[in-house]
C-alpha cells in the first residue's frame, strides 16, 4: 500500500511538475512586487493613475507614435526596437497591427487583467482611432486627463474636434493628440500635367469639386491609361465623414444614405473600368504610390502621404515629390491618433509630461511638422506656418498647410461611434463583392450585416 | 492462491501507471475542453466592447440562431467541395507516385531524394504558403502579367474574386501540401504487399495495370480507407489556407468560407455561446462522417 502511494504521489509529482513550469514566474514578480510598492498599486480599481512606477507600457499598432516619442520626446533613448528609457523608467512598446481587430483584442485583454496586473505589466498608455475612440473613452479603462494634472488650459490651441473625439458622455476629457487629420485629395502632378494641362493646385481643383465632375475626370484620365483613384475604397472616407446619421442607432445597424451613395457612385466608376476594387493597404492599393501604377489621385490626410506612401523608397512619387494637395469634392478627415493614460497606471507624471510635450508644446510640434510634414493640432502653430515659406518635399514644394487648415474648420465628429472599425472593414469587403459583380447589392449587404453581427452580437438589423 | 494474485496485481499497476500520462494529457486537453464547450453551447456569453455579457442560460437558443439562419449549410458545403477537389488529384497522383516508387522492377534513380522533395511542401507553415500564393495571385501578381505577356489574356483575370479559381487554388495549395504524406503514407502500403503475389500474377502474363487494379488496390483497401478518413478529418478542419487568402472573409460571398472559419468569426467577439453551439454541431458532423465512411468501406464482410 505505501509503495503504490508513493509511485502515485511519484507520478503526480512529475505531471505536476510538467505543468506548473507556466504559471509560477508571474506569482513571484507580484510578491515582489506588491512589497515595494504595494501601495501604489492598492486603489487602482477607482479608475485614478498613481505616479512612481519603473515601466511604461504603450500599446499601439504601429510606428508612427513609438518614432514620435524617439524623435521629438526630450530624453527619451532607444534601447533596441521595443524599447527604450526616460530617465530612469523603462519604455515598452506593445505593437499589434490593427486590422481585423487585433490591436483592440490584445488591448482589451490587456486592460480587463489591469487590476491583477503587476506594477510593470499594468498598460500605462495606449492609443486610439477616430474609429474606435469612444470604446475606449466611454470606459473606465481610460484615465481622465485631469487625473493626471493635464488641464483644459494645457490644451487650449488644439483643434476642438480633436478633443471631441475622446470626450466621454459625461464631458470628460479623456485623451489628447499631436495631429489633426483633416483629409485632402492629393494628385499625381505628371498625370494632371499630362492629361490636365496643369498641376496647379487650384486648376485640378476645378476638375475634381464635386463628384459629377469628378466622375467627368476619370472618363478624360480613363483615355489617357490613368485610373481616378486606386481603388473604390479610396473615396469612401469622403463619403463616410459626411454623413448624417451613426453605424449603429439603438442598437440597430443603419446605412446612411450617403454611405449608399458612396456604393452607387463607386459601382459606376468600377464598372466603367475607372478604378479597382482592391482592399486598401493591399499590394494592388500601393501600385499607385509608383508612376508606373498609373493612379491619378489618393484621398486621405496628411498622415497618408507623409507616413504610408513609401515616400522614402527610391522611385516613387512621393521620393520625387510628384503629389499635389487640393480640397477634392468634400471635406473629410481620416484617423489620428489619440493617446490615452490607462485606469491604474503608475505612471502618471511620466504620461503628463509625454502629452504636454508632443500634444500642446508648440516649439515641439512645429519641429514635428517641419521634420514629418505631419499637420500638428495646434492652430497657432498651423496658421502661422500657413502663411510661412514652409514646403512640403514630397508635394512638390507645396504648402499644403492652409489647404489642412480650412479643410480642419468643418470637421464634425457628432456621428461616430465605437463600432465605427468593424463597420467600415466588413462594409468594404462585402462591397467588393458587388462592385465586382459577385453579388448583387442585396446580397453585398446581406453578407455585410451577417459579418457585423458576428462581430459585434449585441447588434440586430 | 493468494501470493500469486497480489502478483499479477502488482504487473497490472504498472500499465496503469504508464497510461497514466496519456490520460493526464487527454483529460486536460481533451476531455476537459470537450465538455466545457458542450457546456459553454448553453450560455450567452459575449463581449460587447468592453463590456462582457452573460453567461447567462439560454438553453438551445444558440443552436436555433445557428440552424435559422442556415448559413452553416452552406459554409458545411464550401468546406466539402474545397475537400472533394483536393481530395481526387491527390489521390490519383499519390496511387501513381506510390506504385512507381513501391515498384522494384523500375529502378527508378534517385527515388529517396524525390521521395523527399514531395513531402517538403508539408514542412512549409501553410499560413505562409497562402501568403505567397496570395501574393501570386493577385490582380497584379507575376502570374497575371505572366499570362498577360504570353498574350493568354488581356485583363488580369481577378483569381480571387472567382468562386472556382478562389477555390481552385485552395484546393491546389491543399493538395500540393498534403499529396507528400499521402504518397508515403500508400506506399507503405504497397511495400507491405508480398511480393510473390506480384511476380505470380506476372508469371500468369498480367499486364501491369491488370495487377495494379487486380492485386494492389484490392490489398491496399484499409490503407486507403484510413487515408480517406484523416483526409476527410483534416478537409473538414480547413482554415488556415482560406483564412489568409482570403483574409478571413471567405470572399467571393462567403463561397470559401469553411465551417471553421466561421467559428473563428464568432471567436473573434469572443463569443463563446455561439462558438460553443457550432462546435458541438461539428464534432456531431464529424464523427457521423467519421462513421458512415467507415461503414461503407471499412467493413470488408467478404474476409469474415
Amino acid at each position: 500500500m505505501r509503495k503504490r502511494f508513493l509511485s502515485a504521489l511519484l507520478v503526480f509529482s512529475m505531471a505536476a511538475a510538467a505543468l506548473a513550469g507556466c504559471g509560477s514566474e508571474d506569482k513571484d514578480k507580484g510578491s515582489s512586487d506588491s512589497t515595494s510598492k504595494g501601495a501604489s498599486s492598492e486603489n487602482n480599481s477607482s479608475g485614478t493613475v498613481s505616479d512612481g512606477g519603473k515601466v511604461l507600457n504603450i500599446y499601439c499598432w504601429n510606428e508612427e507614435f513609438k518614432s514620435r516619442v524617439t524623435d521629438y520626446f526630450p530624453g527619451y533613448k532607444k534601447k533596441d526596437a521595443t524599447s527604450g528609457t526616460i530617465g530612469d523608467v523603462t519604455v515598452k512598446w506593445n505593437i499589434t497591427p490593427n486590422e481585423n481587430n487585433a490591436y483592440q483584442d490584445n488591448l482589451d485583454a490587456a486592460l480587463q487583467k489591469q487590476e491583477s496586473a503587476s506594477a510593470d505589466e499594468k498598460v500605462d498608455v495606449f492609443l486610439v482611432e477616430a474609429d474606435y475612440a469612444l470604446k475606449y473613452v466611454n470606459s473606465e479603462f481610460a484615465a481622465p486627463l485631469a487625473d493626471l494634472g493635464v488641464n483644459d488650459s494645457d490644451l487650449s490651441e488644439q483643434y476642438q474636434y480633436t478633443k471631441d473625439v475622446v470626450t466621454d458622455s459625461n464631458g470628460v476629457l479623456k485623451g489628447t493628440s499631436w495631429q489633426a487629420a483633416p483629409g485632402v485629395l492629393f494628385y499625381n502632378r505628371e498625370a494632371a500635367k499630362e492629361v490636365l494641362g496643369s498641376d496647379d493646385p487650384a486648376k485640378v481643383q476645378e476638375y475634381v469639386k464635386d463628384w459629377e465632375t469628378f466622375g467627368e475626370t476619370a472618363e478624360t484620365m480613363k483615355k489617357a491609361g490613368y485610373k481616378i483613384m486606386s481603388t473604390a475604397n479610396d473615396s469612401y472616407r469622403v463619403y463616410s465623414n459626411n454623413v448624417s446619421s451613426k453605424w449603429v442607432e439603438d442598437g440597430k445597424i443603419n446605412i446612411d444614405d450617403n454611405i449608399m451613395k458612396w456604393v452607387d457612385d463607386s459601382k459606376k466608376l468600377v464598372d466603367a473600368k475607372y478604378t479597382g476594387a482592391y482592399d486598401m493597404w493591399s499590394d494592388d492599393w500601393k501600385k499607385g504610390f509608383y508612376p508606373e501604377g498609373k493612379v491619378f489621385c489618393y484621398f486621405g490626410p496628411a498622415w497618408l502621404v507623409n507616413f504610408s506612401m513609401a515616400a522614402d523608397t527610391e522611385g516613387s512619387i512621393g521620393n520625387k515629390g510628384g503629389w499635389g494637395a487640393t480640397e477634392g469634392p468634400q471635406g473629410f478627415y481620416w484617423g489620428g491618433t489619440w493617446i490615452c493614460a490607462a485606469a491604474g497606471s503608475d505612471n502618471s507624471g511620466l504620461i503628463k509630461d509625454i502629452m504636454l510635450q508632443l500634444t500642446a508644446n508648440a516649439d515641439i510640434m512645429k519641429a514635428i511638422s517641419e521634420g514629418t510634414d505631419d499637420f500638428v493640432n495646434n492652430q497657432p502653430v498651423m496658421e502661422e506656418m500657413a502663411e510661412s515659406k514652409y514646403s512640403s518635399k514630397i508635394l512638390g514644394g507645396q504648402n499644403p498647410l492652409g489647404i489642412y487648415c480650412n479643410g480642419v474648420k468643418d470637421l464634425s465628429l457628432s456621428n461616430v461611434t465605437g463600432y465605427d472599425l468593424g463597420c467600415t472593414e466588413e462594409f468594404q469587403h462585402a462591397m467588393k463583392n458587388y462592385f465586382e459583380g459577385n453579388a448583387t447589392k442585396e446580397e453585398a449587404l446581406d453578407q455585410f450585416y451577417k459579418a457585423v453581427v458576428e462581430k459585434y452580437p449585441d447588434l440586430t438589423y | 492462491m493468494n501470493k500469486k494474485n497480489a502478483k499479477a496485481v502488482r504487473y497490472n499497476k504498472w500499465g496503469y501507471i504508464f497510461l497514466m500520462p496519456f490520460i493526464l494529457v487527454y483529460m486536460v486537453f481533451q476531455f476537459v475542453p470537450m465538455v466545457t464547450t458542450i457546456y459553454n453551447s448553453f450560455f450567452e456569453n459575449y463581449k460587447a466592447g468592453l463590456t462582457q455579457v452573460g453567461p447567462n442560460f439560454v438553453g438551445l437558443g444558440n443552436y436555433q440562431k445557428l440552424f435559422e439562419s442556415g448559413d452553416l449549410w452552406i459554409y458545411a458545403k464550401n468546406t466539402l467541395v474545397i475537400w472533394v477537389m483536393c481530395f481526387i488529384p491527390q489521390i490519383f497522383l499519390s496511387l501513381l507516385l506510390g506504385a512507381w516508387f513501391s515498384d522494384v522492377q523500375l529502378k527508378l534513380k534517385g527515388s529517396r531524394f524525390f521521395k523527399t522533395v514531395i513531402y517538403l511542401p508539408n514542412l512549409i507553415m501553410a499560413s505562409a504558403f497562402a501568403m505567397l500564393f496570395f501574393t501570386l495571385f493577385s490582380d497584379g501578381g507575376p502570374i497575371n502579367s505572366l499570362l498577360m505577356q504570353i498574350g493568354f489574356i488581356d485583363t488580369p483575370y481577378k483569381f480571387l474574386s472567382n468562386t472556382g479559381s478562389a477555390r481552385g487554388i485552395i484546393a491546389f495549395l491543399n493538395c500540393l501540401m498534403w499529396f507528400g504524406n499521402t504518397t508515403i503514407l500508400l506506399m507503405a502500403g504497397m511495400m507491405g504487399i508480398d511480393t510473390s503475389l506480384f511476380e505470380a500474377a506476372e508469371v500468369d502474363g498480367a499486364t501491369s495495370g491488370q495487377i495494379f487494379f487486380k492485386i494492389t488496390l484490392p490489398l491496399l483497401r484499409p490503407i486507403l480507407v484510413y487515408v480517406l478518413v484523416t483526409s476527410l478529418l483534416g478537409g473538414l478542419q480547413l482554415f488556415d489556407v482560406p483564412q489568409i487568402l482570403t483574409n478571413g472573409t471567405g470572399d467571393p460571398v462567403r463561397s470559401t468560407m469553411t465551417m471553421i472559419m466561421y467559428l473563428n468569426r464568432h471567436l473573434f467577439s469572443k463569443n463563446y455561446g455561439m462558438a460553443g453551439a457550432l462546435s458541438v454541431v461539428l464534432f456531431i458532423i464529424t464523427a457521423i462522417l467519421s462513421l458512415v465512411v467507415f461503414k461503407v468501406t471499412g467493413n470488408d464482410k467478404r474476409k469474415g
